[in-house]
């Protein structure tokens, strides 16, 4: 990552990658797993518009990377049983 | 080679002159035959550019951006209305650091309905970014589009530049041209070559959201910039005098300042008028100056700042108006000025189309002469040729 101004590239290209960019401080809400109820179907994967719902590999349960979900909820809505709880974030 | 043509003519020829590869355009009076021209010489495989008809200026300019991401050397020209409506795209050629050429054939916006010159037009979008260019004739209509290449093209600058030509006053009159050769403006002129060209096989992220983290400092390297032009501009010259024997002055050009009684700032046709008054004057004993305010953007302060040293009477034209306070040119001449205890005013005028005559310039030079002698102006702001019904004009 740049330390000042000096280390910028003058066009601002390629400046951060989007994996650089915490857009997860963004989130008002957060989607908690209930892994009881999840048959690993992976449709929460296949939805989330940021690539924010991770499976590692397949058969694992999916997990969220925060860092970068926004909390728009598309996987909880999406999930076929329900397994995605929409959870207020607080400080 | 020596041709007849008028400035709109000129700068199109400047822009075949640069080998400038895209062109995106839309017609708007009184720039419309610098892109008719564009495209005939282009129809006639003069020109080796591709000429997008578009169906806006906001589409124009929008296409020069993406076209200069490729490395493309881009050009268009407007006016006016033209210009306002590119408004928000000439801000994004600024933040993306495109290195645009744009001559500006200035003129008044409405309403009403008006089509002939002033600059409240590139005044108006002096905030945006880009280096403005006053022209005083044709031929430095052609001769700065080639400088303005170098400069915007600087890797250290990366800034789009407003060539401007008074409207119908240079656009629509021709006067004699020297057209360079080619060969010697290929010298002057490398190839555009970007830093970050778009390109397939290594691919990057273009003009993608800037998070408030480090947008202070991408701005901050726009004003850098702006501040490296000064310098670059300097050296563009120099460089353009040494192939092609022509030069204007730098940012500012001094005329008959060094020991006048009051000088004139002015920018444009009207500084080759008051050149000409001047001499007469001078001619009659009357010392007077007219210092030609050339680059706008970035401000020349320090250039401002030693007319001080000449002069204590200065005098400001300014073709166009800011409401609410006094003309642009005015304002910022002054507060480069300010603590040198120079007599100041401001003359408004050459407001859409009205001529700027010699007899026009004459009574501003009277007036500062009376002021001279007085020690201090009658009024800050004094819009000349007014119908007023008092008979001072
Ligand atoms: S959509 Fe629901 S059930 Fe399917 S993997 Fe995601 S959380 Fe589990
Ligand atoms: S809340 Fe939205 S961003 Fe976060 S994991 Fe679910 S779908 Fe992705």
């Amino acid at each position: 990552m740049y330390k000042t101004y000096k280390d910028l590239p003058a066009e601002p290209v390629a400046s951060q990658h989007t994996e650089d960019i915490m857009t997860g401080t963004w989130r008002t809400i957060r989607p908690v797993l209930n892994e009881d109820k999840c048959i690993r179907c992976y449709m929460c994967w296949k939805f989330c518009p940021d690539m924010s719902m991770i499976v590692e590999k397949e058969g694992d349960y999916p997990h969220v990377d925060l860092d970068h979900c926004k909390g728009c909820g598309i996987c909880s809505n999406e999930c076929p049983r329900g397994a995605i709880r929409m959870e207020r974030e607080t400080l | 080679m020596i041709e007849m043509m008028n400035a709109n003519y000129a700068a199109a020829r400047a822009a075949k002159l640069a080998r400038v590869d895209v062109t995106a355009v839309y017609p708007i009076t009184p720039q419309t035959s610098i892109s008719e021209k564009l495209a005939e010489m282009v129809q006639k495989g003069e020109m080796d550019a591709k000429f997008m008809m578009m169906e806006s200026e906001h589409s124009a300019m929008s296409a020069l951006i993406g076209a200069s991401y490729v490395g493309a050397r881009t050009f268009t020209a407007t006016s006016s209305h033209g210009l306002a409506l590119m408004h928000e795209m000439l801000m994004w050629a600024v933040g993306a650091r495109r290195p645009i050429v744009m001559p500006v054939a200035a003129r008044t916006i409405g309403g009403p309905w008006n089509i002939w010159g002033e600059h409240h037009d590139v005044i108006t979008e002096r905030d945006t970014g880009w280096l403005q260019i006053f022209c005083e004739n044709n031929q430095e209509v052609l001769d700065t589009v080639l400088m303005a290449y170098r400069v915007a093209e600087d890797p250290e600058v990366m800034l789009p530049i407003m060539v401007i030509e008074d409207g119908f006053i240079l656009s629509h009159t021709v006067d004699i041209v020297d057209v360079p050769e080619q060969e010697k403006v290929d010298r002057y002129l490398p190839p555009f070559k970007p830093e970050y060209p778009v390109d397939v096989k290594n691919p990057m992220r273009h003009g993608g959201l800037m998070m408030p983290d480090w947008w202070t400092e991408f701005r901050y390297l726009i004003y850098q910039s702006q501040e490296v032009a000064r310098t670059k501009l300097l050296e563009a010259e120099k460089e353009f005098e040494a192939i092609f024997g022509r030069s204007y002055g730098g940012m500012m050009e001094y005329y008959k300042c060094d020991d006048a009684d009051a000088v004139l700032v002015v920018a444009g046709s009207a500084a080759g008028t008051a050149k000409e008054v001047a001499d007469r004057y001078r001619a009659e004993g009357k010392k007077v100056g007219v210092a030609k305010l050339r680059v706008f953007r970035p401000f020349p302060a320090e250039e401002v700042r030693r007319l001080a040293d000449m002069t204590t009477t200065i005098g400001v034209f300014d073709r166009s108006y800011t409401y609410g306070d006094g003309g642009a040119m005015f304002n910022e001449v002054r507060s480069a000025l300010q603590s040198t205890g120079s007599v100041m005013k401001d003359y408004v005028g050459g407001l859409g189309g009205r001529d700027v005559t010699v007899k026009f310039i004459e009574w501003i030079f009277d007036d500062l002469l009376r002021i001279a002698e007085a020690g201090k102006a009658d009024r800050t702001v004094e819009w000349v040729g007014l119908k007023d019904g008092t008979g001072r004009w």
